[in-house]
C-alpha cells in the first residue's frame, strides 16, 4: 500500500520542497488519516449510541458494543446464507443484510432496555451498570454458541474492491462508503434531534424527566426510541466494519465498544455532536499512533488517551455540562 | 360541580407517609389557593394530582373521572398542566422549543401550536423578544413568566401553579399575579400554593391551610384573611 506515485498533491510537495522521501511521508500521513477517518466514522456511529442513552437515562450501557458485534454477525450471516443463493446484485445484497440486521438488533435493543433496564430505573445508577454488564456477557456468550470460538470471515465476494490512488494516496471504495454513509446517518441524526419535536422531547427527556412528563411526553416511549435509534446505528457500524475488516469474532463488542465509550467521553458523553466528533479524532489519533509509532501498540494509545481523559477532563472536549448533571 | 375533587388522599415517599389523607375541591372557573409551610405537603399534593406520584390511597376527581392511577404524560391531556416548583424550564432548549413542547399534545397542528403561542406571547410579550433564547439565559422572572406560558400551551382546564413568586423580586410578583388574573378572567381555572399568602389570598377565591400534611383550616379568601390563626401564622399580623 501507499507506493510512491507522481501525483502528489502540489500542497504536500511545496511542503516538502520537492524531496521524494518527504513526498512518500506526505503520501503515508493521508494515507493514514482516510484510515483513521474510516474507523473513526464506525466509532462515531457506536459512540452515538453510547452518548444517546447515558444523556436521556444516565447509564452507561456496557453492552451497547454487543449489539454492534451481533449485528456485524447478522449481517454476515445473512450474506453467507440467505443473500448466497439469490441472483441479486451485490450493492442489493448488502443493502437487505445490513436492513435485517438494523430491525433484529433495535428490536434486541428494545427488549434488553424493558427486560434488563427498566425494572431498575428507580434503583442506583450502579445497579443499572451491574445489569448492563450482564446483559454483554450474556450476548457474547450467546453469539460464540451460535457462530462459534473463532473467527469468523465475510466472504471475498461480498466486498466490493475498487480502490483509486489520488495524488498518491490509496482510497477504497469501501472507505468511502463508510465515511459517506456515516457521514449522512449523523447529519440526519443531528437534524432529527434538533429540528423535530419528537427530538426537543427526546432532549427535554435528558434534561429532566418529571417535567418532560408534565408536558405530556412519555419517556418510557423516548427511551424506546434512543433504544432503536443506538443499536440501530450500532448494527450499521458492525456491518460496515465486517466489510472493512472482513474478520469477525464475538469479542469485538468489547474491543471496539470500548473504543466507541472512549471516543463518546472524548467527545463529551451525553452529547451527540461530541460523539461524532469524538469518534473521528480517536480513528485518526489512533491510525497516526499505529502508522508512526507502532501498529501492535494501538490499542494502547486508545486506552492511554482514555485514562488521561478520565484523570483531567471528564467532560471531554464538548461536553461542559455533565459535572452539572451528574 | 367541582372541576377537580381530592377526597382522602394519602400520599408515602418511600413508606414515610407525608400527605395524611387531605379532601379538597376547587370549582370550575376559581382561582383556589393551598396555604402552608415548608414542609406541609403542598408541592407533594400538586405532584400527586398531576401523577408524577401515586396516592397511597383516597381519590383525585378531574370532572368525575378518577385520575389517581393516571400516567403523569396522560393527565395534560385530560386537561391538567402543573407549572413545578422552581420553573424547571428546559434550560438549554430555546423559548420557543420550551413553548413548543408545553403543546406537545397538540404536535400534529402546527396551526393550534402556533396560535397558542401568539397567545402567550400577548401575555409576556418579553418572551417574544427572547424566543431563540436558550431558556436558562432568561432572567428569574422570564423563566417564570415561560414555565407559565408553557403551562398555558396544552390548553389547560386547570392550571397547577406552585409557588410562582419564589426568589423573585416584588414588582414582578405583583405583574405575574397580575396575569394569573388575567388568564383567570380567560376561563382557566387556577389551584396555586403559595407561601406569600398575603398575595395569594387576595387573589383567590377560596383557600385551604395545610399543616404537616393536613388541612388545618378552609373556607374563602376574604374571611380567612381576617381569621385571626391565619393572621398571626401566615400573615405576620397580631
Amino acid at each position: 500500500m501507499g507506493g510512491v506515485r507522481t501525483g502528489v498533491a502540489s500542497a504536500a510537495e511545496s511542503a516538502c520542497a520537492g524531496r521524494l522521501p518527504c513526498r512518500v511521508e506526505m503520501a503515508i500521513f493521508l494515507e493514514q488519516l482516510v484510515n483513521g477517518l474510516t474507523v473513526g466514522a464506525v466509532y462515531s456511529l457506536v459512540a452515538l449510541g453510547y452518548t444517546m442513552v447515558y444523556g436521556v437515562m444516565r447509564l452507561i450501557n456496557f453492552a451497547h458494543g454487543d449489539f454492534f458485534m451481533l449485528g456485524s454477525y447478522l449481517g454476515y450471516t445473512m450474506l453467507v446464507t440467505v443473500l448466497a443463493q439469490s441472483n441479486l446484485p451485490l450493492w442489493a445484497m448488502l443493502c437487505v443484510a445490513t436492513l435485517v440486521s438494523v430491525v433484529a438488533i433495535a428490536c434486541l435493543g428494545v427488549f434488553v432496555e424493558r427486560m434488563a433496564y427498566r425494572p431498575l430505573r428507580k434503583s442506583s445508577r450502579l445497579t443499572a451498570v451491574v445489569s448492563a454488564i450482564g446483559v454483554s456477557i450474556f450476548l457474547q456468550n450467546a453469539a460464540m454458541l451460535i457462530w462459534g470460538a473463532r473467527y469468523q470471515a465475510y466472504p471475498p465476494w461480498s466486498v466490493p474492491e475498487v480502490s483509486w490512488t489520488l495524488g498518491g494516496v490509496n482510497v477504497s471504495l469501501m472507505q468511502l462508503l463508510i465515511m459517506g454513509i456515516s457521514l449522512v446517518l449523523m447529519v440526519s441524526l443531528y437534524m432529527f434531534v434538533q429540528r423535530t419535536t419528537v427530538g426537543a422531547a427526546i432532549r427535554a427527556t435528558a434534561i429532566d424527566h418529571d417535567t418532560a412528563r408534565l408536558m405530556g411526553i412519555d419517556v418510557d416511549q423516548i427511551i424506546r426510541i434512543i433504544f432503536v435509534i443506538g443499536p440501530g446505528l450500532g448494527a450499521i457500524a458492525g456491518v460496515l466494519l465486517g466489510l472493512y475488516y472482513r474478520q469477525i469474532h464475538f469479542t469485538v463488542g468489547w474491543s471496539y465498544g470500548l473504543k466507541a465509550f472512549t471516543a463518546a467521553i472524548l467527545g463529551g458523553i451525553g452529547n451527540i455532536p461530541g460523539a461524532m466528533v469524538g469518534g473521528m479524532l480517536l480513528g485518526i489519533l489512533e491510525m497516526l499512533g499505529a502508522g508512526y509509532i507502532s501498529a501492535a501498540w494501538k490499542d494502547v494509545f486508545v486506552f492511554l488517551i482514555l485514562i488521561l481523559l478520565l484523570i483531567f477532563r471528564p467532560t471531554g472536549i464538548l461536553g461542559e455540562r455533565v459535572a452539572e448533571k451528574v | 360541580m367541582s372541576l377537580l375533587e381530592l377526597k382522602d388522599v394519602r400520599i408515602a415517599y418511600g413508606g414515610v407517609e407525608a400527605v395524611h389523607g387531605i379532601s379538597l375541591a376547587v370549582e370550575r372557573g376559581r382561582i383556589a389557593t393551598i396555604l402552608g409551610a415548608n414542609g406541609a405537603g403542598k408541592t407533594t399534593t400538586l405532584r400527586a394530582i398531576s401523577g408524577l406520584i401515586r396516592p397511597r390511597s383516597g381519590s383525585i376527581r378531574l370532572a368525575d373521572a378518577d385520575i389517581s392511577q393516571t400516567p403523569a404524560h396522560e393527565i395534560v391531556n385530560r386537561g391538567i398542566a402543573h407549572v413545578p416548583e422552581g420553573r424547571r424550564v428546559f434550560s438549554t432548549l430555546t423559548v420557543e422549543e420550551n413553548l413548543r413542547l408545553g403543546a406537545y399534545r397538540h404536535r400534529g397542528h402546527p396551526e393550534k401550536v402556533s396560535s397558542n403561542m401568539g397567545r402567550v406571547y400577548k401575555l409576556f410579550p418579553r418572551l417574544e423578544e427572547r424566543r431563540q433564547q436558550l431558556a436558562g439565559t432568561l432572567s428569574g422572572g422570564e423563566q417564570q413568566m415561560l414555565a407559565i406560558g408553557r403551562g398555558l400551551m396544552p390548553d389547560p382546564d386547570i392550571l397547577l401553579l406552585d409557588e410562582p413568586s419564589l426568589g423573585l423580586a416584588p414588582k414582578l410578583v405583583q405583574e405575574i399575579f397580575r396575569v394569573v388574573r388575567k388568564i383567570n378572567e380567560q376561563g382557566v381555572t387556577v389551584l396555586l400554593v403559595e407561601q406569600n399568602a398575603r398575595l395569594a389570598l387576595r387573589v383567590s377565591n377560596y383557600a385551604y391551610v395545610l399543616e404537616t400534611g393536613r388541612i388545618v383550616l378552609s373556607g374563602p379568601a376574604d374571611g380567612l384573611r381576617r381569621d385571626p390563626r391565619v393572621k398571626k401564622a401566615y400573615l405576620g399580623e397580631k
